[in-house]
């Protein structure tokens, strides 16, 4: 049997929510609509390869998805007959929504509704995560499962309860009301930047399959960008996802070791990435209302433009963390903006920064922030303070790599100590 | 997040009280209870491996001795006071989930039903790091 190529495989994946929005506006129930896109797409992965993708892509599998559609209503109406509890409504007036009148939203729209339906709020994060990926990006349940590494039957029951939960808390296919609509677009880019984070974080060594996450939520995030061309933090998020990952190449070694920013290869950074996450920051920093995507985004465009790791703008890096400190109240902000402030002002200067993170529940005795310390350290020369705190954030850490990383920087200075 | 939670059973009174010595209704409730768990972790989406281990008597620990030669003895360690019975891998929004999960584990039925309290030892598996802002 011969397989979709990438391109038939990647123009599935674009159409997946577009056609999964006609299914739900002609046949409402979401649940159902979207196990028979999948159906649908699973039938033209089989079909196309060897009967050719036909003229009207979109049309063949809402077609195919209706089909299903109706095979599955019917069977409902059956059931609901035999368990003789039939209203005269169960002729499926509650299911066969009819689009509404007055100029039906564009199917693009439908990608922007899913979404919103997807990323709801009063789905947990991992529910929230796998059905995006199902019915928005188009992905199998087993490609979903074997990107977190949970059987498939585990991830096929989250995607159901999922489905369950919108059904039961009466999330409706629509947009939200413009008071809703930042707090939820909110939501939805934390899901796609939690997609990208997994993905890039874990894309090493054996886990290749892992990276095509970070793949899959700039692809999304892109969708979105188009979609909403002057969200600012839209443009941020795809700007930052575009910035980080056009170093994905240098940042691990040939044996999948981790390699620091500052001891990074710089010529294996993908220049187009960083040029069009460059364009895209620079465009949306200058219209105004700054958020803490477009901030990150600032920060990690001034590493990327740095050629050599001593040319890192590091006072303009301190100043907008310091912004981004006063933003968000988050530690991971105040670590790094301590890491800048070392940069700039000295070793010292960082670490009595770092001295009132110990005081935060969140971060105390967290290894990262052990990590940071040690690394300060080690820049004013302390190496016994040093090691004992590499030492004690590699005990810590969840993370294979960054643990050998960690053991192996101990190790280095334990040797060269006098 | 990904974590191990390791079922310890004591090593004092496995033979002479141990679940092989208790009234076959109780065997069945407690190996019911742990199907039924299972099930349950499938269905709310986190499960993503279980099993149980057969008894001590049959452990052995093994070293590479000359050449690399395994050179097999007895076990568990002489030493130890608890031994591993079993173990789940769940995929969870949080560690207090995953506290949740083993409290459940611990409390399966024993002997006459009464909830054995086991301790559950819950350690997170190694992955990639989580630089979540």
């Amino acid at each position: 049997m011969t397989r979709l190529d990438s391109g038939g495989e990647h123009l599935l994946r674009e159409l997946a929510p577009r056609v999964l929005g006609a299914v739900v506006r002609r046949f409402g129930d979401f649940a159902a609509a979207e196990d028979a896109v999948q159906e649908a797409l699973l039938a033209a992965a089989l079909q196309w390869p060897s009967e050719g993708v036909p003229d009207n892509p979109r049309g063949w599998l809402i077609h195919v998805a209706s089909r299903r559609m109706t095979d599955h209503l019917r069977a409902e109406l059956a059931r609901r007959r035999r368990e003789a509890i039939v209203v005269m409504q169960a002729t499926g007036d509650d299911h066969i929504v009819p689009a509404p009148d007055g100029g039906a939203p564009g199917e693009q729209e439908d990608t922007l509704i899913l979404l919103f339906m997807c990323c709801h709020p009063a789905l947990t994060r991992p529910s929230a995560i796998a059905l995006t990926l199902r019915a928005v990006g188009g992905l199998t349940t087993a490609e979903i499962a074997n990107a977190y590494l949970v059987p498939e039957a585990t991830m096929a029951q989250r995607i159901s309860r999922a489905k369950q939960r919108i059904k039961t808390s009466g999330v409706a296919f629509q947009m939200p009301s413009d008071r809703e609509r930042p707090e939820r677009l909110d939501a939805v880019l934390h899901i796609l930047y939690l997609i990208f984070n997994e993905g890039y974080a874990s894309s090493v060594g054996e886990s290749l399959q892992r990276s095509d996450l970070a793949n899959e939520a700039i692809r999304l995030t892109r969708a979105v960008h188009r979609l909403l061309p002057d969200g600012g933090e839209v443009a941020g998020l795809l700007a930052l996802m575009l910035l980080t990952d056009a170093r994905r190449a240098a940042r691990t070694g040939p044996d999948g070791e981790l390699i620091p920013l500052d001891q990074q290869n710089r010529t294996l950074w993908d220049r187009a990435a960083i040029d069009e996450g460059v364009a895209l920051i620079t465009a949306t920093l200058s219209r105004g209302s700054i958020g803490v995507y477009q901030l990150q985004a600032a920060i990690a465009a001034l590493h990327d433009e740095a050629s050599r790791t001593e040319d890192t703008d590091w006072p303009q890096i301190l100043a907008l963390y310091g912004l981004l400190k006063r933003m968000s109240d988050n530690p991971m902000v105040a670590l790094n903006h301590a890491i800048a402030a070392a940069m700039v002002n000295g070793p010292a200067a960082g670490l009595k920064l770092l001295d009132a993170l110990d005081a935060d529940p969140r971060i105390a005795g967290h290894y990262r922030l052990a990590a940071v310390r040690a690394h300060l350290f080690e820049l004013a020369g302390d190496r016994e303070a040093a090691i004992v705190h590499y030492q004690s954030a590699a005990a810590r850490t969840a993370s294979v790599p960054e643990r050998n990383y960690l053991t192996t920087r101990a190790a280095r200075l334990s040797v060269s100590s006098p | 997040m990904r974590f191990i939670l390791m079922m310890h059973a004591p090593r004092a009174g496995w033979t002479t009280a141990g679940i092989g010595t208790w009234p076959p209704d109780d065997i069945k409730a407690h190996i019911n209870f742990m199907k039924r768990f299972a099930v349950e972790l499938k269905d709310a989406g986190e499960l993503v491996g279980a099993e149980g281990l057969a008894g001590p008597e049959d452990a052995r620990i093994v070293r590479a001795g000359k050449g690399g030669a395994p050179e097999v003895t007895d076990g568990p360690f002489a030493e130890a006071k608890e031994f591993l019975a079993g173990y789940w891998i769940v995929d969870v929004e949080a560690r207090e989930r995953a506290y949740e999960i083993a409290a459940r584990a611990s409390a399966a039925p024993g002997k006459g039903g009464v909830p054995l309290n086991m301790p559950i030892e819950v350690r997170e598996v190694m992955s990639a790091p989580s630089s979540e802002l």
